[in-house]
């Protein structure tokens, strides 16, 4: 992590360090499982980056909240025990929300346990900071996150099924680049959002 | 021994009061959301079966759940798995069934209905009740048009003596299907596409010689 200086930083800082400046994804380049593996579709990018955002909300404030009860031995083990627990609650309801949801996203939602961004959130921020500042952090990642992979979704679904959000975009002669839904459309697509993302930063160091 | 110097050890009691603290917490979480959450999702997964029922058996208004047991089919009663369930139309004539089947996909266990219309002898409808396929590649095998189509009249006609299915269901490469007894995979979802036309065929060639040769089990039971 970075060293943040001697200036305390206020919430707002802490909610745009993890929606731009610390990138989960295009700046950390962390949690890519789900980054390439669940961003084919706007929806389904969607969706996934919401419930990983709830994830490390609730975990964050628990762990925030529980930061002086657990020793540093096993906190690694209580970490990953919060945030599976949070896991499941978020799989029962997204189960007690839609079954159409659950049935296309189901395969994922477990894997949202071995999110490395949740888990850092909580050893590099939440064990260390107030409620307040763990909440900041946690929405702010959250939301880059979710940006992230919709940035990924959008692109990948518009290209490689010709629609958006299941709407048809094209014309019917259309011939979709199916790649961009397989596994190497994800690689593809991260590596050109990583190169704007990057050029846009050195504009802005620049300027 | 003496001159040994003792090394101190942590002291566990804070390690231990935080995993079982962490733990009961944790459980009584999950507890509290499954109970909560639990009648709604089971009166969800309730309504997605009995929509799915009309969508696999169109033209009926009513449906009833059987079982097989002691060699025939009877009505169904609460606790009872593997259910099937007969469809009837407006006049109360029985029509068909929807059974349950499933197989091993690329992923998981897919879980599907198909509903199979006695006049027709033929599969008239599929649907996917439970899978874990690739989003945007294995779940195509739910909204493929074409690969929808295969089961609008799949073939499952029996042989003469009425024993077994003349024709089993098998899948085949996509754009091969040359007879109605064949299933026409998905290019991109091959693996889960195949899984549907095995799944179709080794239930379809277990159940429809028995539904056909007792469906006046079916057929005599007042509709409530």
């Amino acid at each position: 992590m970075k060293n943040k200086g001697k200036n305390i930083p206020t919430s707002t800082d802490e909610f745009i360090k993890g929606l731009w400046k610390e990138n989960p994804v295009f700046v950390q380049v962390l949690g890519m499982c789900p980054v390439l593996a669940v961003s084919n579709t706007a929806l389904n990018a969607l969706a996934m980056g919401m419930a990983t955002a709830f994830v490390l909300l609730m975990s964050n404030i628990l762990v925030s909240l529980l930061r002086n009860f657990i020793p540093k031995e096993v906190r690694i083990a209580s970490y990953i025990l919060i945030i599976a627990t949070f896991v499941t609650i978020t799989d029962y309801a997204i189960q007690a929300i839609s079954v159409e949801l659950h049935k296309s996203l189901g395969a994922f939602i477990s894997l949202i346990v071995v999110n490395c961004l949740i888990l850092s959130r909580a050893e590099a921020f939440a064990s260390k900071n107030k409620l307040g500042r763990s909440i900041m952090d946690a929405l702010g990642m959250g939301t880059g996150f979710l940006f992230a992979l919709f940035c990924l979704g959008a692109v990948r679904e518009v290209l490689g099924s010709g629609s958006f959000f299941g709407v048809s975009l094209f014309p019917l002669d259309f011939q979709e680049w199916v790649v961009m839904i397989l596994p190497a459309g994800g690689f593809f697509t991260l590596a050109a959002w990583l190169l704007i993302f990057n050029l846009t930063k050195r504009k802005e160091a620049g300027a | 021994m003496n001159g040994e110097q003792t090394i101190e050890r942590p002291n566990s009691f804070p390690m231990f009061r935080a995993m079982v603290g962490i733990g009961a917490l944790c459980g009584l979480l999950i507890v509290l959301t499954y109970e909560g959450t639990l009648p709604r999702v089971l009166r969800l997964k309730e309504e997605a079966l009995q929509k799915a029922i009309f969508r696999v058996l169109p033209g009926i208004s009513q449906t009833r759940a059987f079982t097989f047991k002691n060699g025939g089919f009877a009505p169904a009663e609460e606790g009872d798995a593997d259910l099937i369930y007969a469809g009837y139309d407006d006049q109360g004539q029985f029509k068909g069934v929807a059974l349950e089947a499933s197989g091993q996909g690329y992923a998981d266990v897919i879980r599907i209905l198909y509903g199979y219309d006695l006049e027709k002898q033929a599969v008239v409808g599929f649907y996917v009740l439970e899978s874990k396929e690739t989003p945007g590649l294995g779940d195509k095998i739910e909204k493929d048009p074409n690969f929808l189509e295969n089961f609008k009249a799949l073939d499952v006609s029996l042989s003469d003596d009425l024993k077994s299915v003349k024709n089993i269901v098998v899948p085949v490469k996509s754009g091969t299907k040359a007879n109605p007894w064949e299933v026409d995979g998905i290019t991109g979802a091959t693996i889960s596409s195949r899984a549907i036309g095995n799944i179709i065929g080794k239930s379809s060639a277990e159940w429809v010689p028995l539904i056909y040769g007792q469906r006046s089990d079916f057929e005599k039971r007042e509709i409530e």
